[in-house]
C-alpha cells in the first residue's frame, strides 16, 4: 500500500506549492499529449476493443410511450441466420439510464413502459447487421396505458420535488411588495425545451464476463460511481465490476450514469457465455439515455430608480419521470447572481412519459441564465440604464442568499474587459437601428457563472528509477484534457518535462476519482495529484536529507543548496503515494463560483428573420488557468453550445406519446462550422484559495452559461424583437421585424 | 473480395448489409473512422474513396472492390503526422477526438477540390478560388463537432492550406 495524503477543504489553502515551482509547464498552452494518438485515428474509445467470440447486441424500443408489455414476440428474429438469441428480463432491465454521481442502480424494470423508446430486450448475433435485422423483425405487443405526455396545459400538476443541488423552493423577504415599490420591474415567461448532449460518439458498452466478475468498456464519465450502480444493477459486489473507458467521444452530461445499454449487454453476456456489444443508435442516444427538461420559468425583477434591485424572482417547471427527483435547477445562478433582498426561487415538476430529465452541460445555468439574463436586459431598457452598468449595480457584497462571502468574485472585472476589447461603448442602442445591406446589426451582452464544486478523488504518483512518473487515476478524458492537465500538476510539482510524465486513466482498477461532471473534474482530479505529489516531495527532500521548503524541482533534478542530483537517483526502487481530497467546509463557509462575460454581434437578416453570429468576446475569471490552450477550447465549446440554445436546439416530443420525434442530427440541429464565428476568449488572472490547492475552479460548464442570453439580447437590439421562447427560430421574428 | 486500403490489400467476403464503414470498423481493423450516426448526418466516418471524400456509412462495401479507400489511418502516423493532422493537434482543433478523423479526411478531400476551382455555396463567383475562412467553414459544415472546436480547426485548416499555396506559388515560379 502506498501512503495517502489527504486533504479535507474545511479552509483556505493557506499558500500552494504551486505558487513556488519552477518548472514553468502548469498553465502553459501545450498541446493535447494524447492529441497525436486522436489525429492518427489511434486512441481506442469503448466500442474499438477486440474479443475473441465477441457477439452484437442491438437494443428493442418499447413503441408506446405508456402501459404494459404482454408479449415479445420473437421467432421471426431468431429465425434470421446469426442471430443467437432474443433475451429480454422484464426485471433486470433497467428503465432508465441514471443519473450523474448516485451510487445505487437506476429505476428497475420493462413490463411496464414509461416511455417511446424504453429498451425492453436485446438482440444478440454474430454480427451487427444480423442483430439488427432480427431487431427489426421483434414485435413488442402491449396493453396501451395512461400517459401524461407534456407540461402544457398541466403546470397545476407540477409537485414539488426533494431538493437536489440546491432547494427546490426558497423564499427570503417579501417579492410581491417588492414588485408592487419597484420604480422599475420585469413579470415575464420564458419557455425553453427539450434538448439531448448529442455527444458525436454513441452510448456504448462491451460485456465479458470471466466467472462472477465482469468487465465493461464502456463510453462513461464517471467511473466508480457507474460502476456502483452497474454492480447493484446487476447484485453484485463493487469489487465483482471493473469498468473501463480510456478515451469518451463527448458527454456533456449523457454519460454520467449507466445507460440501459449496459445491463442490458451485462445480463446478454452472462446468459450467453460470450462477451456482447451493444452500440446505441443515434436514435436510440436520443430516445433512451437523457435529455435537458424543458423549461417554464417565470422571471420578475423589481428595481428602485437607481437600478439597485430589490427583488428577484424565478419560479420553474421542469418535466421529468414518474418517480425521479432530479430537476433542471434553473434557479442556481439566480440565488447568488445579483444583490436583492426579496427572493423567491423554486421549482416545480410536471411528470410525463417522455426520456428521462438529467444533467446536460451546465444543468441549471444553461437554462435559468438565459431568463435571468433577458430579464437583466428589459430592465436596463426600462430604466434607460446601460446593461453593463447595471449588473455593476448589482453586484452584491457576499452571497445574497446565505450571507456568507464569496470566495473569489471578479464578474465586474470580466464585464470591463471585455466591454472595451469589443468596442461595447461603439454599439448601436437604438434596437432595429443599425443596418448593413440585407442584415440588420445587434450586440448584446450577458454575465456568466457557474458554481464551483469539490468533489472527493483520488490518484497515485509513482516515480521510477529512470526519473519518470505515473498518475493513475479513474478519472476520464472526455474531450476535457484531463490527460493534458493531470500531466502538468504532476510535471509541475516534480520537476519533470511534461514528456517524462505518463497519465493512465478511465480503469475503475486505479484510484476513484470524482469523474467528469459538473465543472469538477480537474479541481478535484487534480487536487488529488497535488496531493500524492506533495508526499512525494517530502519522500524526495527526505532521501536528499533536506527541507520540504527547501527543495526546488526542476527539469529532471533535485535542487537543494549547491546540490543537484537526477531525481532518478533519490527513488531506489521507485516511489509512490497516494493523494485524496474531500470536500469541506469551504463548500458551506463561502460561495464559489467562476465568472464571465459575453458580449457578442448577430446579424439577422432584413427579410427572412435568419440569424448569423458574427463576432465574440468572452472574458472569464476561473482561478488558476492550467492549460491556457484547453481552457480556451473549453470556454469556446461551451460558447457555442450556447448558440445552438438560442438558435436551433429543440428536441421536439409528439404531443399523443411524448416520442422524441427529431431522434437525430439532421432533425436535431446543434451548431455546425458555417454558425461559428473565430472568437476573442480573455482569461483574467485569479487564484481562489478556497477552491482547492491548485486554486482553480471550474470552467467546462462556464462559457454556455449566459451564452445564448447575450445572442438574443442583441437580437433584440438588431431588431427591436424580443423572443422569449427558445430557440429564436426565424418564425418568431418574422412577424415583428421592422418595416423592410 | 478485395480491397485496396490504405494502399495495402484486404481479401475479405463481407455480409452484403455491411457498410463501408463497418467493413472498416468491425472487419479489417481500422477503427480510427468512427461511427456518430450510421446515417450520413455527422460526417464522424468521412474517408477518401480514389480521392474523394464520402460518407463511408452510407456506402456498401460491397460497392469498392478495386476502390483505393483511404482512412485516417493512412494518412499519417502518431510519430509521423499528415500537415493537416499536425495542424490539429497544434491548434487544438478537437477535444474529445471522435469526430477528429472524419474532420481531418473530409478537410483532405475539401482541400483538393478547393484546389480544383470547384465552388461552394458562398463561392462570390465560379472563378474566384479564394479560400476564405466564409468558405472553409462552409466546405466543412458536414462535420459535426459537438465538442465545438470548430474555429480552431478553420485555423489548422488555413494553415496547411496557406502553406500549400505557398509551396503552389513556389513551385510554379520555378517552373516558369
Amino acid at each position: 500500500m502506498s501512503d495517502v495524503n489527504s486533504l479535507t477543504m474545511d479552509r483556505p489553502v493557506e499558500d500552494s506549492i504551486l505558487n513556488h515551482t519552477v518548472q514553468d509547464v502548469l498553465g502553459k498552452p501545450i498541446d493535447r499529449v494524447e492529441g497525436p494518438l486522436k489525429v492518427a485515428g489511434k486512441a481506442t474509445y469503448s466500442a474499438e476493443f477486440g474479443f475473441d467470440r465477441l457477439a452484437h447486441g442491438f437494443l428493442v424500443r418499447a413503441p408506446q410511450g405508456a402501459g404494459r408489455i404482454e408479449a415479445i414476440e420473437a421467432d421471426a428474429a431468431k429465425a434470421v441466420p446469426g442471430v443467437i438469441d432474443v433475451i429480454h428480463d422484464f426485471d433486470g432491465f433497467i428503465r432508465n439510464a441514471q443519473q450523474g454521481g448516485e451510487t445505487e442502480a437506476p429505476t428497475m424494470g420493462v413490463r411496464e413502459v414509461h416511455y417511446v423508446g424504453q429498451p425492453v430486450a436485446i438482440v444478440v448475433a454474430e454480427s451487427f447487421e444480423a442483430a439488427r435485422e432480427g431487431a427489426a423483425l421483434v414485435t413488442v405487443r402491449m396493453s396501451a396505458g395512461d400517459g401524461d405526455f407534456g407540461i402544457e396545459g398541466r403546470e397545476d400538476e407540477a409537485e414539488k420535488p426533494a431538493d437536489g443541488m440546491i432547494p427546490a423552493h426558497s423564499d427570503a423577504g417579501d417579492l410581491d411588495k417588492a414588485m408592487a415599490d419597484a420604480a422599475a420591474t420585469v413579470d415575464a415567461f420564458w419557455t425553453t425545451p427539450s434538448q439531448n448532449s448529442a455527444a458525436i460518439e454513441p452510448h456504448v458498452s462491451i460485456a465479458e464476463w470471466q466467472g462472477d466478475r465482469l468487465t465493461v468498456h464502456g463510453a462513461y464519465q464517471m467511473l466508480s460511481s457507474d460502476r456502483q450502480q452497474l454492480a447493484d444493477a446487476l447484485g453484485l459486489e463493487e469489487e465483482q465490476v471493473r469498468i473501463v473507458a480510456r478515451y469518451v467521444g463527448g458527454g456533456f452530461g449523457s454519460k454520467l450514469g449507466i445507460a440501459p445499454e449496459c445491463v442490458a449487454a451485462a445480463i446478454a453476456a452472462k446468459q450467453l457465455g460470450r462477451p456482447v456489444k451493444t452500440v446505441m443508435t443515434r436514435q436510440q442516444v436520443f430516445e433512451a439515455t437523457v435529455r435537458r427538461s424543458d423549461t417554464h420559468q417565470r422571471l420578475r425583477l423589481a428595481a428602485d430608480g437607481d437600478g439597485r434591485l430589490t427583488g428577484i424572482g424565478h419560479e420553474t417547471i421542469v418535466s421529468n419521470l414518474e418517480g425521479e427527483d432530479f430537476f433542471e435547477p434553473a434557479g442556481l445562478a439566480t440565488h447568488f447572481l445579483y444583490a436583492g433582498a426579496n427572493r423567491r426561487v423554486t421549482h416545480d415538476i410536471v411528470r410525463v412519459n417522455r426520456t428521462l430529465s438529467g444533467s446536460m452541460r451546465a444543468p441549471g445555468e444553461a437554462v435559468g441564465m438565459l431568463a435571468l439574463e433577458n430579464a437583466m436586459d428589459e430592465l436596463a431598457e426600462a430604466l434607460d440604464i446601460d446593461p453593463v452598468e447595471l449588473r455593476r449595480i448589482n453586484e452584491p457584497e457576499q452571497d445574497p442568499s446565505k450571507d456568507i462571502p464569496f470566495s473569489s468574485r471578479k464578474l465586474a472585472e470580466c464585464l470591463d474587459e471585455g466591454a472595451a476589447a469589443f468596442g461595447w461603448e461603439q454599439r448601436n442602442r437604438t434596437p432595429g437601428g443599425l443596418r448593413d445591406g440585407d442584415w440588420l446589426v445587434g450586440h448584446g451582452v450577458a454575465a456568466s457563472a457557474r458554481s464551483n464544486l469539490l468533489q472527493p478523488s483520488r490518484a497515485r504518483v509513482s516515480v521510477t528509477p529512470e526519473g519518470r512518473a505515473i498518475v493513475e487515476t479513474d478519472m476520464t478524458d472526455i474531450g476535457t484534457g484531463s490527460y493534458t492537465i493531470l500531466g502538468q500538476i504532476a510535471a509541475e510539482m516534480l520537476g519533470l518535462p511534461i514528456e517524462a510524465v505518463e497519465v493512465r486513466l478511465g480503469d475503475t482498477d486505479f484510484p476513484p476519482a470524482a469523474g467528469s461532471g459538473g465543472s469538477w473534474g480537474a479541481g478535484s482530479s487534480g487536487s488529488s495529484v497535488y496531493l500524492a505529489c506533495e508526499a512525494l516531495r517530502a519522500k524526495i527532500a527526505a532521501s536528499f536529507d533536506a527541507e520540504a521548503d527547501g527543495l526546488t524541482l526542476k527539469d529532471g533534478h533535485a535542487i537543494a543548496g549547491n546540490r543537484r542530483v537526477p531525481l532518478g537517483e533519490l527513488v531506489g526502487e521507485g516511489i509512490e503515494a497516494e493523494g485524496a481530497i474531500e470536500p469541506g467546509e469551504m463548500a458551506e463557509k463561502v460561495n464559489q463560483a467562476s465568472y464571465g462575460a459575453h458580449f457578442c454581434e448577430v446579424h439577422v437578416h432584413a427579410v427572412t428573420g435568419e440569424v448569423r453570429v458574427k463576432r465574440w468576446t468572452g472574458v472569464f475569471a476561473a482561478g488558476r488557468i492550467l492549460n491556457e490552450k484547453t481552457a480556451r477550447s473549453q470556454c469556446i465549446g461551451g460558447i457555442v453550445f450556447g448558440i445552438g440554445t438560442a438558435l436551433t436546439e429543440e428536441l421536439v416530443h409528439d404531443e399523443r406519446d411524448g416520442k422524441c420525434v427529431n431522434r437525430d442530427l439532421a432533425e436535431y440541429h446543434v451548431p455546425v462550422h458555417a454558425d461559428v464565428p473565430h472568437m476573442d476568449i480573455r482569461f483574467l488572472v485569479e487564484r481562489d484559495a478556497a477552491a482547492n490547492p491548485l486554486m482553480a475552479k471550474g470552467i467546462g460548464e462556464l462559457g454556455i452559461s449566459g451564452a445564448g442570453a447575450a445572442i438574443v439580447n442583441a437580437i433584440y437590439n438588431a431588431t427591436g424583437v424580443r423572443v422569449r421562447s427558445y430557440p429564436v427560430t426565424l418564425d418568431k421574428l418574422i412577424d415583428g421585424l421592422p418595416p423592410v | 473480395m478485395h480491397f485496396t486500403i490504405n494502399g495495402q490489400s484486404f481479401d475479405v467476403e463481407p455480409d452484403i448489409r455491411t457498410s463501408l464503414l463497418d467493413l472498416l470498423r468491425e472487419h479489417v481493423g481500422l477503427t480510427g473512422t468512427k461511427k456518430g450516426c450510421d446515417h450520413g448526418q455527422c460526417g464522424a466516418c468521412t474517408v477518401l474513396v480514389n480521392g474523394r471524400r464520402i460518407n463511408s456509412c452510407l456506402t456498401l462495401a460491397v460497392m469498392h472492390q478495386d476502390d483505393e479507400v483511404t482512412t485516417i489511418e493512412g494518412l499519417g502516423t502518431p510519430d509521423d503526422l499528415h500537415p493537416l493532422q499536425a495542424a490539429f493537434v497544434r491548434h487544438d482543433g478537437f477535444q474529445c477526438g471522435y469526430c477528429t478523423p472524419g474532420q481531418i479526411c473530409s478537410a483532405v478531400g475539401m482541400l483538393d477540390e478547393a484546389a480544383k476551382g470547384w465552388p461552394s455555396h458562398v463561392s462570390e463567383s465560379l472563378d474566384d478560388g479564394a479560400l476564405t475562412d466564409e468558405e472553409i467553414r462552409e466546405r466543412m459544415s458536414g462535420n459535426l463537432c459537438r465538442c465545438s472546436a470548430y474555429p480552431n480547426i478553420v485555423d489548422a485548416i488555413r494553415e496547411v492550406a496557406d502553406g500549400a499555396r505557398d509551396e503552389r506559388r513556389v513551385g510554379e515560379e520555378a517552373a516558369a
